[in-house]
């Protein structure tokens, strides 16, 4: 079985590909330029596209899968409704699968499943790593919070995070909002 | 939340009036709370409301109609009970192209532009270089205004020029790079390829018709019997912020709000030259004035006719290759639901029209329809060939355009 993974995420393309590598007898062609992607994926003659939903060429695909005469075989979209809830799962974790006709519901099932779970997986490693990113954030704004502090009152550096920690607890509020919000004040009073 | 509504966009000026219901408080006053979802292609919009992410969509006219009708894929009945707006597209030719059959420094006569095109766009297809148009969908009224204008032109799409999709924001870029000699795309994305000067604009889709239903709010048919409520008051919401929408008085501030990055994500002032009416149709050009370019509130502009739906059936008819069928004219007919749209604003001064469908296309200069209140005046809404679409003569219609 041909299988195109298309993504502008070449991350998540990886992913993806990585996890539908343990299936047998597949090849799979990971598809990240929107250049020349039609040419690309008539080239390839998939039997399945997995596309991110989030993808701006969908709509040029489908149409290119609606009327080529290119591909040998027409692609449809999933649409056998017995797999309503496959298809509603797709959508939920953020893909679109694109089936050649004809082709066997069981040999599709068990790869559309694990292609969700991946894209699951991609989304939670992605919510981590935003959490991770703004947790950094936050560190930078208190430790130039509390250099503006010690410079301007002179406090010593565990002082001027008792400052801040003493006002957070009074205002009810994270260190680190009180933090951005001082160095925006200190920003709008002409300091560096 | 039982009062809140989900609607799924795409970021184009016509998503405007859910956008700005939400920002100015018209949904609030009446009682729903919107959250407005965006996307990026027409299909994710679909699925979002087939598959219940969203409740509501900014939809295609068309798409609702070949959703409904299963083109594509397996038949889901969608309702419009509110047109989001009229035209407010325009046909973008790359610069050359554009300088062989459209004189400069204003929008061209679709008669002349399209006559000159005709025999241009012919001897390129003897040389074996046909012209190719990008449209935002195969089912959408881009597509089909296009096409009519073409072939009204002598030009037979498909067969002398090559209409393929491209998403909006791709559009500029297609120009550019040569894949596409022209455009007919939304705003802001004309006018995003006039400032990169990848064109210039040379029709404004009112000139096809001149008033060409264009977006609806679509929903799946049973959640909108389900919501009934919420959807009413969603109605009344967007009609009044139809009517804060032309005020002149405003467009500044919802400029400024549509180009907010989790709106359009644009220019402000791109965006309040459609607004206006005024588009800047060449790089370092004057803005020209085309009034109604988007119309989007007077003359009951979204109140869903039946017999738009059935102009547009009878496009999808034509294009698709399908020919007429009796009982998928009547489910298309179905998909627009002016019995929701009078319920929902029975009893305010907004004119309710007492019939359901007109003659399109009228040649007169106005045209009187009755209304609960008494008698509304439409201005001209002709096709630019002079044709009328009567929706009593379905068949009729479609045989007399090949």
């Amino acid at each position: 079985m041909r299988i195109a993974i298309v993504d502008e995420s070449a991350s998540r393309a990886a992913v993806i590909r990585e996890g539908l590598a343990v299936l047998d007898d597949c090849e799979i062609y990971v598809v990240t330029e929107r250049r020349g992607m039609v040419a690309r994926i008539g080239e390839i003659a998939p039997d399945i596209v997995l596309m991110d939903l989030g993808n701006p060429s969908r709509d040029m695909l489908e149409e290119y899968f609606a009327v080529s005469r290119a591909l040998a075989r027409p692609i449809a979209m999933f649409v056998d409704e017995s797999d309503e809830e496959s298809i509603a799962a797709s959508v939920d974790a953020g893909v679109s699968a694109y089936v050649v006709d004809g082709l066997a519901p069981h040999r599709i099932r068990p790869l559309l499943d694990l292609a969700v779970r991946r894209f699951n997986a991609f989304a939670r490693l992605q919510a981590d790593l935003d959490e991770a990113k703004g947790k950094l954030a936050e560190h930078d704004a208190v430790d130039k919070a509390k250099r503006i502090l010690m410079d301007s009152r002179g406090f010593t550096e565990p002082q001027a995070y008792a400052e801040l920690r003493k006002t957070a607890m009074n205002q009810g509020r994270r260190i680190a909002e009180i933090a951005e919000a001082l160095i925006t004040a200190h920003k709008l009073l002409g300091g560096a | 939340m039982a009062n809140e509504l989900t609607i799924g966009f795409l970021p184009l000026v016509d998503a405007c009036l859910p956008i700005l219901a939400q920002e100015h408080g018209f949904a609030e006053a009446e009682g729903v709370s919107l959250r407005l979802v965006k996307d990026m292609s027409w299909a994710t919009v679909l699925d979002r409301l087939l598959y219940g992410h969203s409740h509501a969509a900014h939809m295609l006219a068309p798409l609702a109609i070949a959703t409904t009708l299963g083109r594509g894929r397996p038949a889901q009945p969608l309702s419009a009970p509110f047109v989001l707006g009229l035209n407010g597209n325009a046909i973008t030719l790359r610069p050359d192209l554009a300088d062989l059959v459209c004189p400069s420094g204003r929008l061209g006569d679709p008669r002349i532009v399209g006559t000159t095109l005709s025999a241009f766009a012919k001897q390129s297809a003897v040389k074996g270089k046909r012209l190719r148009f990008g449209v935002v969908h195969r089912y959408s009224s881009h597509n089909y205004m296009l096409r009519y204008w073409l072939a009204a032109s002598g030009i037979r799409p498909d067969h002398d020029v090559e209409i393929i999709t491209i998403a909006p924001p791709f559009c500029a870029d297609a120009l550019e790079a040569g894949e596409v000699d022209g455009i007919c795309v939304g705003e802001p994305w004309n006018s995003v390829a006039v400032e990169r000067g990848a064109g210039r604009i040379v029709l404004a889709t009112a000139q096809i018709w001149r008033r060409g239903v264009e977006k609806v709010l679509a929903f799946r048919e049973p959640v909108m019997e389900e919501r009934r409520d919420q959807v009413e008051a969603l109605i009344r919401a967007l009609v009044a912020t139809g009517r804060h929408f032309v005020d002149p008085a405003n467009w500044d501030a919802n400029a400024a709000i549509l180009a907010r990055s989790e709106y359009l994500d644009g220019s402000a002032n791109i965006i309040r030259g459609a607004i206006a009416d005024r588009l800047l149709l060449e790089r370092n050009g004057k803005p020209v004035h085309y009034p109604d370019f988007m119309f989007q509130y007077r003359e009951a502009a979204n109140f869903p006719w039946v017999s738009q739906a059935e102009w547009l059936y009878t496009q999808m008819a034509r294009w698709d290759g399908t020919g007429f069928d009796a009982s998928d004219a009547a489910k298309a007919a179905r998909v627009f639901r002016p019995d929701i749209y009078r319920s929902a604003l029975a009893g305010t001064n907004e004119p309710l029209p007492g019939a359901s469908s007109k003659v399109e296309g009228s040649v007169g200069q106005t045209t009187v329809v009755g209304t609960q209140q008494g008698r509304m005046t439409l201005e001209s809404n002709r096709f630019f060939d002079g044709k009328t679409f009567d929706p009593a003569n379905l068949e009729g219609y479609l045989a007399s355009l090949t």
